[in-house]
């Protein structure tokens, strides 16, 4: 994990080079993340995977969250491990709901890990990945309707029914 | 039909008898009355199904551990019972062994493979989760598999035990062999007090039991209505 | 991948697999491409060598495979849903229950995630002891995979012997916790209740006895021909594909890179142990077995150091607010009631943040990641499981080679669907 000194630097080092892409650092818990305007969200990851001094070449996960109800309401989340200094770092982009789906670049040609990951953030969230070669459900049938890890929809499942309960005993 | 036992030694001379073909008259009938056994063709026939089913090899989740790959292995054995041949293919298969939670994606293939099964077939609905959706009462599992299929036995657990499966699998052979056994109650004298969901003997409650039953839903629904927050 | 060269190692020509002389196409004019036709036929989710209920759709030319295209989601449970509507302490048994046979890992995923997110620091004694149960629970989910995986090779016997092993470790997990599988013995702040007397001893004697059944494992596999044969050279995906793919766990470890979360970040007492990270060179099949059978070993003595450096001292923290007091001390204190109370109905609330904190698996790097905001329930659990991201590799190691490859690929791979499907 950087530290807070060395997240700082990142920043800055990433600033010079992709100005306006990073919104916000944060050091929170001993876990060190940037906020990241989602339409730059590529030339960051791009950034910290090649760059000399900070190969974070591994993406360990992609996953999303529901902040609801804070807006902006969806965020997606990219750890990164650099394996040369062992350490970890998130990239957060933050995206809006809005009439339509949500949209973001997708990392496929840079991180192949990322396929079924973003599939999955797809099928839950809705999030649309641009340029995802089968950008398709993956977990939940093909013909399913409604994203079911949003925070507003409902949880499913049936009251369970006691003798009492059901009408015909009267 | 009772017969008075005789030594080992007489029966053995008898048999000498026969095989020479010796033995007449009372000597045979009473030959033949120690080896024969008279019963029902059907009682022969379930005999026969329930010490030798085949179940399928089918295993969904966390159950499929304990069964089917825990109860076949040398500690639980499940060979002792006659189900050695597990098989893969549904068509060859007597038993259907529910183990672990049935997803709505998953519900169509399970029951695709029931109606693949030939008769007789049985369901065992292994764990909570295809009992009644176990812990999981959410939009992606279905809500017990009796919801699309018919069950036989239910065999409560998370997972449960290899021994509870094997109880289950012996209760479920005493059903088949037309004896379905009531346990607690014939332990403590409780016949009579079987309800019956859909169908069968007794499915309507007693006209006191759904007075009591009627009472019990008014007055849960006029809670509801005036705000008891629990119950929203 | 180019084809196998079957004909250097069997000594025949496959001359049948090219197309017939040319005689034939003049006299009866071009036939149908019976050669090259392709055939799409589905394995699963019902088969019973494919682990779970994985669906393939399998392009195949004879039986060279050409496409593979794996369908997941029939053991979708809603878990990470489902975990948002409970509070904290009442995740534990659901997220146990996604990888179904390395439960204990899923445990101290999250409750290290949520240890984290209220910076509690836990008692020597429970992170040995979570130590000593993650480790057996490693050479589980490894004998699980040894006899399945023999067994859909063909090595039928190797299922009663792994699975002998197997009934011993859940009877150690029955004497600590009751359960043989799903025990929901960890909880945040350590382990929920000590372990028993006697349990030391048996575990000891398991752990000592573990290296020589391993060596009659390898006694019974090692000069099998058919699985060597099955093994060797099929299934071969390079390390940096792999890297790229995101695969992690003895699938790396295979191709030759000694990538572990163990000794790469410190957590629990991982660092205090001498243990080594058994490395292939080629990253066949082959290798992802030994590396395996070699793993199992070096848990066994995990275990071992483990016991040997078992610390006396509480079993859980002794923070009020997240752990129950003990039950002695209900009926002396009033504030002990009052925080038992608090905990039991409504739990402990969480200040808002979010933490990812992953663990080495047996399949790889198991990640949790949790969102806290406030209030007692997480407002998201989310597990990076290893066996979702290590399927992706599935489709290199398969295309190009047999079904049957295709087989021993998919049982080297270790998938389980819990995880995968969450």
């Amino acid at each position: 994990m950087p530290d807070a000194p060395g997240l700082e630097l990142i920043r800055g080092e990433i600033d010079r080079d992709c100005p306006g892409a990073v919104l916000a650092t944060s050091f929170d818990r001993a876990q060190a993340a940037l906020i990241v305007d989602p339409e730059r969200v590529l030339e960051v990851l791009r950034w910290l995977a090649e760059q000399p001094g900070h190969r974070y070449d591994f993406l360990s996960s992609l996953h999303a969250a529901d902040y609801l109800p804070n807006q902006p309401r969806f965020a997606v989340h990219y750890e990164l491990i650099n394996r040369d200094r062992v350490e970890r770092i998130r990239i957060k982009a933050m995206l809006e709901d809005g009439a339509e789906l949500p949209e973001i670049d997708s990392c496929v040609e840079l991180f192949p890990t990322a396929n079924a990951q973003e599939r999955e953030v797809f099928d839950f969230f809705g999030i649309v990945f641009r340029g995802h070669p089968n950008l398709t459900r993956i977990l939940m049938p093909e013909d399913y309707v409604g994203w079911p890890q949003r925070r507003d929809f409902p949880i499913g499942g049936e009251p369970v029914t006691f003798t009492y309960s059901e009408a015909r005993y009267d | 039909m009772e017969v008075e036992r005789r030594s080992l030694r007489e029966k053995q001379i008898s048999a000498r008898d026969m095989l020479r073909g010796d033995l007449e008259g009372e000597d045979l009938e009473r030959y033949v009355e120690e080896r024969v056994v008279t019963t029902t063709f059907a009682k022969v026939q379930n005999w026969a199904r329930a010490n030798s089913i085949f179940p399928l090899t089918f295993g969904l989740a966390c159950c499929a551990i304990e069964a089917p790959i825990s109860i076949v292995t040398a500690r639980y054995d499940l060979a002792r019972f006659g189900a050695e041949a597990l098989r893969a293919s549904p068509r060859q298969a007597d038993l259907i062994i529910l183990s672990g939670r049935v997803s709505i994606k998953m519900a169509p293939v399970v029951r695709r493979l029931y109606d693949q099964m030939l008769e007789p077939k049985w369901v065992m609905a292994m764990g909570a989760c295809s009992s009644s959706a176990g812990m999981f009462a959410n939009y992606a599992v279905v809500q017990g598999a009796d919801k699309f299929m018919p069950v036989d036995i239910y065999v409560p657990g998370c997972p449960p035990r290899p021994e509870a499966v094997l109880y289950g699998f012996t209760k479920l052979q005493r059903k088949i062999m037309g004896s379905p056994d009531q346990s607690w109650r014939r332990r403590y004298d409780a016949y009579g007090t079987e309800e019956w969901a859909r169908g069968g003997p007794r499915s309507e409650p007693s006209p006191e039991a759904a007075r009591a039953y009627g009472e019990a839903r008014r007055s849960v629904e006029a809670l509801r209505e005036a705000g008891e927050p629990s119950l929203a | 991948m180019t084809e196998p060269n079957r004909e250097a190692e069997m000594g025949m020509s496959t001359d049948l697999l090219e197309t017939p002389p040319d005689s034939t196409f003049a006299e009866h004019g071009d036939p149908p491409d019976l050669d090259r036709e392709i055939m799409t036929i589905n394995i699963g989710p019902h088969h019973p060598a494919t682990h779970g209920v994985l669906r393939l759709v399998v392009d195949l030319e004879g039986e060279m495979v050409r496409e593979v295209r794996p369908v997941i989601g029939y053991v979708h449970t809603g878990i990470e849903k489902s975990c948002e509507d409970k509070s904290y302490w009442k995740v534990i048994p659901f997220v146990e229950r996604m990888d179904y046979v390395s439960y204990f890992f899923q445990m101290e995923a999250f409750c290290g995630a949520v240890e984290r997110l209220i910076d509690l620091e836990i008692p020597p004694r429970a992170k040995y002891l979570r130590t000593i149960f993650l480790e057996l629970n490693r050479i589980h989910s490894h004998l699980v995979w040894l006899g399945t995986t023999a067994l859909d090779l063909g090595a039928i016997s190797m299922l009663w012997y792994c699975f002998r092993e197997r009934d011993k470790i859940l009877d150690l997990f029955e004497m600590a916790t009751g359960q043989r599988m799903h025990t929901r013995y960890f909880q945040v702040g350590g382990v929920i209740e000590d372990i028993p007397l006697g349990f030391e001893a048996k575990c000891r004697a398991f752990a000592e006895e573990m290296p020589i059944r391993v060596g009659q494992y390898e006694d019974l596999l090692d000069r099998n021909e058919v699985f060597l044969s099955r093994t060797k050279g099929t299934g071969i995906v390079s390390r940096e594909r792999l890297l790229e793919l995101g695969v992690t766990g003895p699938l790396l470890r295979a191709a030759g890179d000694p990538w572990d979360l163990r000794k790469a970040f410190d957590y629990l007492v991982y660092p205090e142990m001498d243990f080594k990270i058994p490395v292939g060179t080629v990253g066949d099949n082959y290798d992802r077995y030994r590396v395996r059978v070699a793993e199992m070993v070096e848990s066994a003595s995990i275990v071992r150091q483990c016991l040997d450096a078992l610390p006396e001292g509480p079993f859980i923290a002794d923070d009020r607010k997240y752990v129950l007091p003990p039950r002695s001390e209900l009926s002396t204190s009033m504030e002990s009631l009052i925080h038992h109370f608090k905990l039991v109905t409504e739990g402990y609330r969480v200040a808002p943040g979010e933490v990812y904190y992953s663990i080495e698996g047996p399949r790889g790097e198991l990640g949790c990641f949790v969102v806290a905001d406030g209030s007692a329930k997480p407002a998201r659990v989310h597990f990076r499981d290893p066996s979702f991201v290590n399927l992706q590799a599935f489709r290199e190691m398969a295309v190009g080679g047999y079904v049957a490859d295709m087989i021993a690929s998919l049982g080297m791979l270790d998938p389980i669907l819990g995880g995968v499907d969450r």
